[in-house]
């Protein structure tokens, strides 16, 4: 839930030099590093609208594919809970913490848990939740929030990071700001923790009903950490991450990291299915979290949104985010993916979630990158058109849409336009002959940008003057 | 290109060390890369001519399914039976024993993928528990060329059971989450090795 509104929350973050070098610097090396080792694979288009069908599919068949998930989950040894909201999922997961007598549990990244607050639900309940993810461990020893889903602290350099870890890391004595020394730090600091940990904490990047197993795809190895050394593991599955077969692994594997990081493979990815004796955690439970998705499946416009396989290139390829950054948008998932679930997941009334379908320029780089083919600007226009809209704008479309119902209205209307233009002209050509301030409502535009003025001759008269005149 | 050329090609690009040899060759091989270690990990399995000549001790993990028929992995650091490598008895080893210093651990695969440069792990023989290849600071890999397919597609149905646990590896643990610098070793293996066995 966005916490105010979004041209406010990007205006101040505009104002912060550092964090636009970080973000251009990090949004264009994975935007190039992506269209690199897209364009090695001959079938990425058919891909995408394969991938595209099969996550439609698992949208339209969810009962069912839940219900076959569960029982091949079961059958091979988890137990699987249902959670209606983040409430009831946090719930469920801090008596199981508490059922085991764990004071801490380690985390592997899940956008899942950060979408219901599960870090706090866990601190209220006086257990210590360790992220585990280099990043996420950045922002959480900062009491920061993440501004990237791939990489959540890309709002840090080394030398903050370095100053954090001497003053809030147990045991760290390095004097550099090498990130190879900085990552070994995070290295002996989280080995000890994960010997010792008893409860783990885990998302999923998919789960297959056919089989019942759940997939983690990751680069540092703190997940196969947390999935192989404690004794009980709890997995947050949101319910649309589920495949209906094994094999709709190979395109999704091929999709995601080359989306996400940009290289062919992620380092690591692990495959599991229910509990192997002698192998891994005994205990395996699975949160299979609602939280207002089904809801958001019986909107026919805005349920594409549930394809998302949370990659994140909408973010890297985006002019509002690339430049505003993950904060401005104030709600757990940031970027043009963010403006559209934000507003599904928790309501268009809640905070200033309305303001995130106009965190946009409509301008379609997300949908042409995007894996599973969201058409992301078209979910923004549905959600501007359904959801309540700004006032200036409603004043000025109605005004807009009465003159534009009758020709000679608006013929009238733009003559007017023209000659009441006129004098701004002479102002406008000292910038490039646009308007940068005009009076409300159309104020609410020239606020952020600059407004075109009409043109001195229309089309029309120019044609009569040209063409009728002999 | 072939495909046992294209995964070395690949899989390099991770910056994993690679290797390659024939079948009589390879125990030559892998006691020069395991020569620097302190001990070398074996699960249950591997092959008794890839250890003939080490030239460093063996720590032999016990096959998982013993566990198994103990219930739970408190058993772990109890003799469970003879590892068939002529090294004494054996045991399940714990997470503290391969976190000690200097640890290499040895391993085959179940399938290679050379597309992406991804080794594929399925817990199967000369394989073993996921902690093996994950605790130990060091990770030699032995891929033959007919284990290797084109794409991740092709895995699938060359999984003799997609429900065992399953580990995708490609290069060594890595991350770039400071300044999106790649830093490789944060958690798993530092350093990964492969040897790619050819006929």
């Amino acid at each position: 839930m966005a916490v105010m509104p979004f041209a406010v929350a990007a205006e101040r973050e505009l104002a912060d030099g550092q964090l636009r070098a970080n973000l251009g610097r990090a949004t264009r090396t994975i935007r190039d590093k992506r269209a690199r080792v897209v364009a090695e694979v001959a079938d990425w288009e058919p891909m995408r609208d394969r991938a595209a069908a099969v996550k439609d599919e698992v949208l339209d068949n969810l009962a069912e594919l839940l219900a076959r998930f569960e029982a091949a989950a079961v059958a091979a040894g988890a137990v699987v809970h249902h959670a209606q909201d983040a409430a009831h999922a946090n719930a469920i997961v801090t008596g199981l913490v508490q059922g085991q007598r764990a004071e801490s549990v380690v985390k592997i990244k899940s956008m899942a848990t950060q979408e219901i607050g599960l870090n706090e639900a866990l601190e209220a309940a006086g257990i210590t939740p360790i992220e585990t993810d280099l990043a996420e461990l950045i922002v959480q020893l900062a009491d920061d929030t993440p501004s990237h889903i791939l990489v959540p602290a890309i709002h840090y350099n080394r030398s903050q990071i370095r100053e954090l870890f001497a003053r809030r890391m147990p045991g760290f004595t390095a004097t550099s700001d090498e990130p190879a020394v900085l990552a070994g730090a995070a290295r002996e600091y989280l080995r000890r923790t994960f010997l010792a940990a008893k409860v783990a904490v885990c998302g999923a990047n998919f789960a297959i009903a056919e089989t019942g197993s759940l997939v983690i795809v990751e680069s540092e190895g703190n997940g196969r950490m947390c999935l192989t050394l404690p004794e009980t593991l709890i997995a947050v599955v949101g319910v649309e991450k589920l495949l209906p077969r094994f094999a709709d692994l190979g395109d999704f594997l091929r999709l995601l990291p080359r989306s996400s990081t940009g290289e062919r493979m992620n380092p690591y990815t692990s495959i599991f299915t229910g509990v192997t004796p002698g192998d891994g955690p005994q205990r395996l439970h699975i949160v299979l979290l609602d939280n207002g998705r089904t809801q958001v499946a019986q909107d026919p416009v805005g349920r594409a949104a549930l394809r998302c396989i949370r990659c994140s290139a909408c973010l890297n390829v985006c002019p509002v985010y690339e430049r505003a950054g993950g904060h401005a948008y104030g709600s757990v998932y940031p970027g043009p993916i963010g403006a559209i679930l934000s507003p599904q997941l928790t309501g268009q009334d809640a905070g200033f979630n309305k303001t995130l379908p106009y965190a946009s320029t409509l301008c379609g780089a997300c949908y042409d990158v995007c894996p599973v083919k969201i058409n992301i600007p078209e979910i923004l226009v549905h959600l501007r058109q359904t959801g309540p809209k700004p006032v200036a704008e409603r004043a000025a479309m109605s005004t807009l849409s009465w003159v534009m119902r009758d020709r000679r209205r608006w013929r009238a209307a733009l003559r007017a336009a023209r000659s009441g233009s006129a004098p701004l002209r002479l102002i406008a050509r000292r910038h490039g002959g646009t308007l940068r301030r005009a009076p409300w409502p159309l104020s609410a535009w020239t606020a952020h940008r600059d407004a075109p003025l009409p043109a001195a001759e229309s089309f029309r008269d120019w044609w009569r003057r040209t063409h009728e005149q002999s | 290109m072939s495909l046992a050329e294209l995964f070395a090609e690949r899989a390099g690009d991770y910056r994993a060390g690679m290797h390659h040899c024939t079948e009589d060759e390879l125990p030559e091989v892998l006691a020069g890369l395991l020569a620097g270690a302190s001990k070398v990990v074996l699960p249950p399995g591997v092959p008794a001519a890839w250890t003939t000549a080490l030239p460093v001790p063996v720590l032999a993990d016990g096959p998982a399914g013993t566990v198994g028929r103990t219930g739970t992995s408190s058993a772990a650091g109890a003799p469970v039976g003879d590892d068939g490598l002529g090294s004494g008895l054996v045991h399940l080893l714990t997470p503290a024993e391969l976190d000690e210093a200097g640890l290499s651990v040895l391993t085959g695969c179940a399938v290679a993928i050379a597309e992406t440069g991804t080794i594929v792990l399925d817990a199967g023989p000369g394989q073993g528990r996921r902690l093996l290849t994950l605790v130990p600071d060091h990770h030699v890999c032995v891929v033959r060329d007919e284990q290797i397919v084109a794409d991740v597609p092709d895995m699938i149905p060359a999984l003799a059971d997609p429900t065992r646990p399953l580990t995708m590896i490609s290069g060594p643990s890595a991350t770039s989450d400071i300044e999106l610098n790649r830093v490789e070793g944060v958690h798993g293996p530092r350093r990964l090795d492969i040897v790619c066995v050819h006929p």
